[in-house]
């Protein structure tokens, strides 16, 4: 039992800081354990996505409910999966919000108890902050400052990464996500739930020019996004079709949907990056899995000589890799948690 | 033996510490619904005065339904995340059965009522026979008209607590007729004293789970999944060959 702790010391003589992370922000369940805030030891998810497909979208109290069923399993899965007790950690990461209260509440409980229980320190996460992080899990090279865009079901942001944990907001959405967007088109084509990867895969059979759809612009705010305008010409496209007894190409229909969404989150992007002098791009959040993004921006980029990174689909949408990872550079510049971190479900990007 | 009572399912937040015949600490808060924020301050408060080495507990026992969700997920995932970190089994409680065990050895009916909104109650009915409490209708959502038709069947006298009396208290009168009373402040609410007290006896008989397995029993289902069924209902009725594409 002499001197266990001297095998996790690195070369250099500093201790490895090991986080256990968890996530129940939304409709997955996710353990993860993270060393040094980059190296993923192991990712554990537990989706409950079937369930609400049965209703068309996430129903908050089922979430509930599924996260208290699951959560314990999935946390001893990170553990055993990365072979470490919770004696060997350092601290709990858990998102505090934004998210579903209920869903938030459940992890937050849970964490607050493994940390109180085990004596460990506790770290309250941004559940978007976590998004952002997910780009350092694969890109040892990445380091702020960078220019992020997170686009997910509940979120589409512009920002410039400062520091570790330093935002910046440049855009925002002044209606819908660009990942709700996604959700309300494809349930108007009669995809089902969830939007994004159904119209991502059926655009590839569409031609995206074959319908021309606004590009929603706010005059005076170049960098922030509107989705609902496209969202309504969709839609009035598809009533207008039905009227008339004419035949919609689903799949020209999604991929120039899907176009008008990617132009947009393209040319805001490189605007700002224009402006601010950023030379290195990232994007995060669940929509950032979508390849019609990624090619976009990837070929932007070269175009413009930027340095372009996303992190893997499995990194995009929800996981408590991420987390982990946000929590390693709050845990280093000290932030610590009371037993009383409550569930924030509004909280704001950059609100400590 | 020492065992840990938690209970969140109400307006209440309460925690306690019991070994064997003794309360070595309580903590209970009547006030606010945060108890996301208070629960486990309110336990750390109880370990410190106590100066309990918390590996030293045998169970963890929680009021694990009826009750507000949000609640009961709160006290549920607290007990989970002990019971985790600290390799403890959980001890469920039923909510209205620790109410009841509150009124040690009363005579005649002991029933607790919550108020459960949408018209109802979540209640149950017990007495003590022999010292020992005895269930004689198992906790349930019901309308208070049909609880108190239960009661007047029965037609013995009932001692009511819970956070569903101050609302009820005027129909329990009216529409009662067996005699009955109302519990005094110091034993008419939730107490992490009861579920602990109540917890000891059924880790006593083996009636402990694994904190992986344990979740709330909240007794009704989503509103959601009540208005999906209602819906299936609905379209079944209206396809009586059950050849629709949905069936119950």
């Amino acid at each position: 039992m002499e001197n266990c702790s001297l095998d996790t010391r690195k070369a250099d003589g500093e201790k490895d800081i090991l986080i256990l992370a968890v996530e129940s922000s939304c409709d997955e369940t996710a353990a993860s354990v993270v060393k040094n805030g980059r190296t993923v030891l192991s990712n554990i998810i537990s989706s409950q996505i079937e369930l609400h497909k049965l209703y068309g979208g996430v129903v908050p109290e089922i979430a509930s409910r599924k996260h208290m069923e699951k959560i314990n399993q999935v946390i001893e899965e990170a553990l055993s999966g990365a072979g470490v007790e919770l004696s060997d950690l350092d601290a709990i990461g858990v998102t505090y919000g934004p998210g579903l209260v209920g869903a938030l509440l459940v992890g937050v409980a849970e964490a607050k108890a493994i940390a109180y229980g085990a004596g460990l320190p506790l770290v309250g996460v941004h559940h978007i902050e976590g998004h952002v992080s997910a780009n350092y899990i694969e890109n040892p090279d990445l380091e702020p400052p960078f220019l992020c865009l997170i686009v997910s079901g509940g979120h589409t942001h512009l920002v410039i990464v400062k520091d570790y944990g330093e935002f910046e907001i440049l855009g925002r959405t002044r209606d819908d996500a660009a990942g709700e967007a996604f959700d309300k088109v494809a349930r108007a084509i009669g995809l089902g739930y969830p939007g994004g990867p159904k119209i991502d895969r059926l655009s590839r059979e569409g031609n995206a020019d074959a319908i021309v759809f606004p590009h929603g612009k706010i005059s005076g705010s170049p960098y922030d996004f509107s989705f609902s305008g496209l969202k309504s010409a969709v839609l009035n496209y598809l009533n207008s079709a039905r009227m008339k007894g004419e035949n919609v190409d689903a799949a020209d229909l999604a991929a120039s949907f899907q176009k008008a969404v990617v132009d947009v989150l393209v040319e805001h992007t490189m605007l700002a990056a224009g402006d601010y002098h950023m030379d290195k791009i990232a994007i995060a959040g669940g929509v950032a899995a979508n390849g019609s993004l990624r090619e976009a921006m990837k070929k932007a980029c070269r175009d413009r000589g930027y340095r372009f990174y996303y992190p893997s689909p499995v990194f995009c949408t929800d996981n408590a890799a991420m987390i982990g990872t946000a929590a390693y550079y709050e845990f280093i510049r000290g932030v610590r948690h009371g037993w009383d971190l409550n569930a924030v479900p509004d909280l704001k990007l950059g609100q400590r | 033996m020492k065992i840990l009572g938690l209970d969140s399912s109400g307006m209440v937040a309460s925690v306690a510490l019991v070994e064997d015949d003794t309360l070595l600490g309580e903590y209970t808060v009547n006030y606010k619904k945060n108890h996301s924020q208070t629960l486990l301050p309110m336990l750390d408060e109880i370990v410190k005065m106590t100066e309990l080495d918390l590996a030293s507990i045998d169970g963890i026992a929680v009021a694990a339904g009826p009750g507000s969700f949000t609640g009961l997920r709160i006290g549920s995932a607290t007990a989970k995340g002990l019971g985790l970190a600290l390799k403890k089994p959980l001890i469920p409680v039923p909510t209205v059965e620790a109410l009841a065990y509150n009124l040690y050895d009363t005579q005649g009916l002991i029933c607790p009522i919550m108020d459960a909104r949408r018209n109802q109650v979540y209640t149950g009915i017990y007495r003590f026979r022999e010292h020992c409490l005895v269930t004689v209708k198992d906790q349930m959502a019901v309308s208070i008209e049909e609880l108190l038709r239960l009661l007047n069947e029965l037609g013995e006298s009932v001692t009511f607590l819970g956070d569903g009396v101050p609302v009820f208290r005027e129909r329990i009168l009216e529409l009662g007729s067996f005699p009955c009373s109302f519990a005094p402040a110091h034993v008419n609410r939730q107490r992490g004293a009861a579920v602990a007290a109540l917890g000891l006896e059924y880790f006593r008989a083996g009636k402990t789970e694994s904190a992986a397995e344990h979740s709330p029993d909240y007794l009704r289902v989503s509103q959601a999944e009540r208005e999906r069924a209602e819906r299936e209902r609905r379209a079944a009725a209206a396809d009586p060959s059950g050849k629709g594409e949905r069936s119950l």
